[in-house]
């Protein structure tokens, strides 16, 4: 491989990475506040993307309000899944609100294949121009760069709402213990429905932009990105923000060396990758040594 | 005395079968009254001959399978208001594959258990048609697939016949098409490694290609991203670049490597071959070479009747799948009415001798029970496909 390709094989992880990264955000955020992991979360992503699609064909907006509306409408439908389903298991074990979790991934799936069918739909062209952008021997297009800037942007605002306001400082106190934080005043019940109203607006996000970069939408869509992107927070360290983008990054890079090394192995020894990785890092790239609370 | 208990005795049993045989047509709403035994005559003891269809109406492939239905029913349409098969009229019943192998096994068990069809026409794409051949074999079912072009479905039996070609057919007329008439030196290929499908045509063309094959890559089944792929294929600078895969993922693929740099043709299978193939490529997938088995604009007679009356009930041209399976079911119905039969014995005598005319031109059965037949090229300009030539090996 020469130095050009390497650079442009990084320049492609790196743009795959940042989708990763993008959809894990939501996912370790959810994790970080109240412990669960919420596979539905992948289908929220599709859920925006199918907003998105019918904001910008059937009426015709163009790219911010769509993006906006997306956020929005995953947002409203991820506080759904989160009242209906997740709350009243919220005193049972993690295992059943596990298996809930599953559930409402499939049920999300199969209803928009009834409704909608499974047929792909392409967003229309001119929504967002993909310009080709040459820097020297190397080159990349506006939509990658835009979903990187994207996936920055929002873990910096992440981090600054959980740190530096009083909305954050209620979701770490919920992390910490559910039932002291509610002793001191805090509505447990917000707090929990505004992590889950972020974490769906970012998936709401990432499938707009997805939807884009790649074209063409469908129900399942979400699977495949949502499994990569779960690893992807898990090897970061999950709950950790940071860890989170990172994580995708690195998933995104190892992917495509091991693509470009010998393509037909590719899935299984990625993964070999990220498995020998947490073997010796078991909570995460960023994880600290997790300690039993008692 | 005695007379009155075997009387007795003979009307408790018929009551007794009687209910039996209502339990037995309760369970399915579509078989007739008639279905108790005789599983394997049924279909022809009621007024209608049941020809059961397994094809994609939902998922990523529904296109083709949209498109071979309108095909079919055009036919049952036309068959019927001839008179039907011998008196007969005939029924299609059509079941949604989804395009998964294992639904398209449940929903044709369902065809041969629950609706009684006498053959099934179709499975429309390779993975279905591989996955059921086996059962239509077990069951004595003909099955004809008018699109499933993988090479091994035929090879699960005598029961099982396609009159579309086959998957290393299409791989060596690309490849003598690409030595031929691109004057192709050199050629990479980019295959998905989880499709029968797309292994077939890459192993056909790479054997049959005379040229050099400068690099083959594969992903998996689901990838969105082709970056790392194309970037590896991009410094070779091939003369075609060889996509055996479905519409969906070609036009993602065609619109990466232009933009990673490549400047190869594209060429690739009957996979091209829908319309959502140019709403998702846009100007990537211009001027690109498929091989197919039809075009709406072939000016031979059978063709121009058939667009005509595709046009009349539909609106519109009909593309390759809607022909092939009508083809598959024209040469079905024409060998139940010469084997006078719907007995599954008979239907495969006549269909291994049939010789015929239908929209793709001239068919006869080879003896693995494939078409023999032509190919058309297409080649794509203005977000259309056009006829560009004819080629057999």
């Amino acid at each position: 491989m020469s130095f050009v390709e390497f650079l442009q094989q990084l320049i492609n992880g790196l743009s795959l990475g940042s989708v990763y990264a993008l959809i894990a955000l939501g996912y370790t955020m959810v994790y970080g506040i109240i412990g669960l992991i919420n596979f539905a979360h992948c289908d929220i992503y599709m859920v925006g993307a199918y907003i998105g699609f019918f904001a910008a064909t059937s009426l015709g907006l163009p790219f911010v309000p769509t993006l906006i509306l997306a956020m929005v409408g995953s947002a409203v439908v991820g506080v759904l899944v989160e009242r209906v389903a997740y709350r009243p298991l919220r005193k049972a074990s993690s295992i059943s609100l596990l298996i809930t979790a599953m559930g409402v991934s499939l049920l999300l799936e199969n209803g928009f294949n009834a409704v909608f069918s499974s047929t792909p739909r392409s967003y229309p062209h001119n929504i967002l121009q993909q310009k080709n952008i040459t820097l020297g021997p190397v080159h990349t297009d506006s939509l990658h760069l835009i979903i990187l800037g994207v996936s920055v942007l929002l873990m910096i605002l992440l981090q600054f709402i959980i740190y530096r306001t009083r909305i954050g400082k209620a979701m770490r106190a919920t992390s910490a213990d559910k039932d002291a934080a509610a002793l001191m005043g805090i509505n447990v019940d917000w707090v929990i429905s505004v992590t889950f109203a972020i974490g769906s607006a970012l998936a709401g996000a990432a499938g707009v932009l997805v939807g884009i970069l790649y074209s063409s939408i469908d129900p399942y869509m979400g699977i495949q990105p949502g499994i990569k992107a779960f690893t992807a927070a898990v090897f970061g360290g999950i709950g950790l923000i940071p860890g989170a983008f990172l994580g995708g990054l690195m998933l995104g890079v190892i992917e495509t060396f091991v693509t470009a090394w010998y393509s037909p192995l590719a899935g299984a020894i990625g993964f070999i990758v990220l498995i020998a990785i947490l073997i010796v890092k078991p909570s995460g790239l960023l994880g600290k040594k997790a300690s039993e609370k008692v | 005395m005695a007379n009155q208990r075997i009387m007795a005795c003979v009307l408790s049993l018929a009551l007794t079968a009687s209910f039996a045989g209502c339990q037995q047509t309760n369970g399915s709403a579509s078989s007739s009254a008639a279905a108790a035994g005789n599983a394997a005559n049924t279909a022809a003891s009621g007024d209608t001959i049941k020809i059961g269809f397994v094809t994609p109406l939902t998922g990523s492939t529904s296109s083709y399978g949209q498109s071979s239905q309108k095909g079919l029913q055009l036919l049952e349409e036309q068959v019927n208001k001839e008179g039907g098969i011998n008196g007969k009229k005939i029924q299609i019943i059509s079941v949604d594959s989804e395009g998964k192998a294992a639904t398209a096994v449940t929903a044709g068990q369902k065809l041969i258990n629950d609706d009684k069809v006498c053959a099934i026409v179709g499975p429309v794409l390779s993975g279905s048609s591989n996955a059921l051949a086996p059962i239509c074999q077990q069951y004595n079912i003909p099955m004809i697939t008018g699109t499933g072009t993988n090479e091994n479905i035929t090879t699960a039996g005598d029961c099982i016949f396609r009159t579309c070609f086959t998957d290393p057919f299409q791989g060596k007329i690309m490849a003598k098409f690409a030595t031929e008439k691109l004057k192709a030196k050199t050629a990479a290929i980019l295959y998905d490694n989880g499709s029968d499908y797309s292994k077939g045509l890459a192993e056909a063309f790479k054997s049959a290609f005379t040229g050099k094959i400068v690099d083959t890559e594969s992903y998996n089944s689901g990838d969105k991203d082709f970056n790392a792929q194309l970037t590896k294929i991009a410094p070779y600078n091939p003369d075609v670049l060889f996509l055996p895969e479905y519409y969906e993922d070609v036009a993602v693929i065609a619109k990466t490597a232009r933009s990673v740099g490549i400047k190869a043709t594209f060429i690739g299978g009957d996979g091209f071959d829908s319309p959502k193939l140019f709403s998702i490529g846009g100007d990537a997938v211009e001027g690109v070479y498929f091989s197919t088995h039809y075009s709406a604009d072939d000016t031979s007679a059978e063709v121009s009747q058939f667009v005509k009356d595709y046009k009349a009930k539909y609106g519109g041209d009909p593309d390759a799948f809607a022909a092939l399976t009508y083809d598959a079911g024209k040469v079905l119905v024409d060998s139940i009415k010469k084997a006078g039969s719907t007995d599954g014995t008979a239907i495969k005598t006549a269909l291994k001798n049939y010789s015929g005319t239908v929209v793709c031109g001239k068919i006869t059965f080879d003896k693995n029970r494939n078409a023999v037949k032509a190919a058309v090229i297409i080649k794509t300009e203005n977000g259309k496909g056009k006829f560009f030539t004819k080629i057999t090996v």
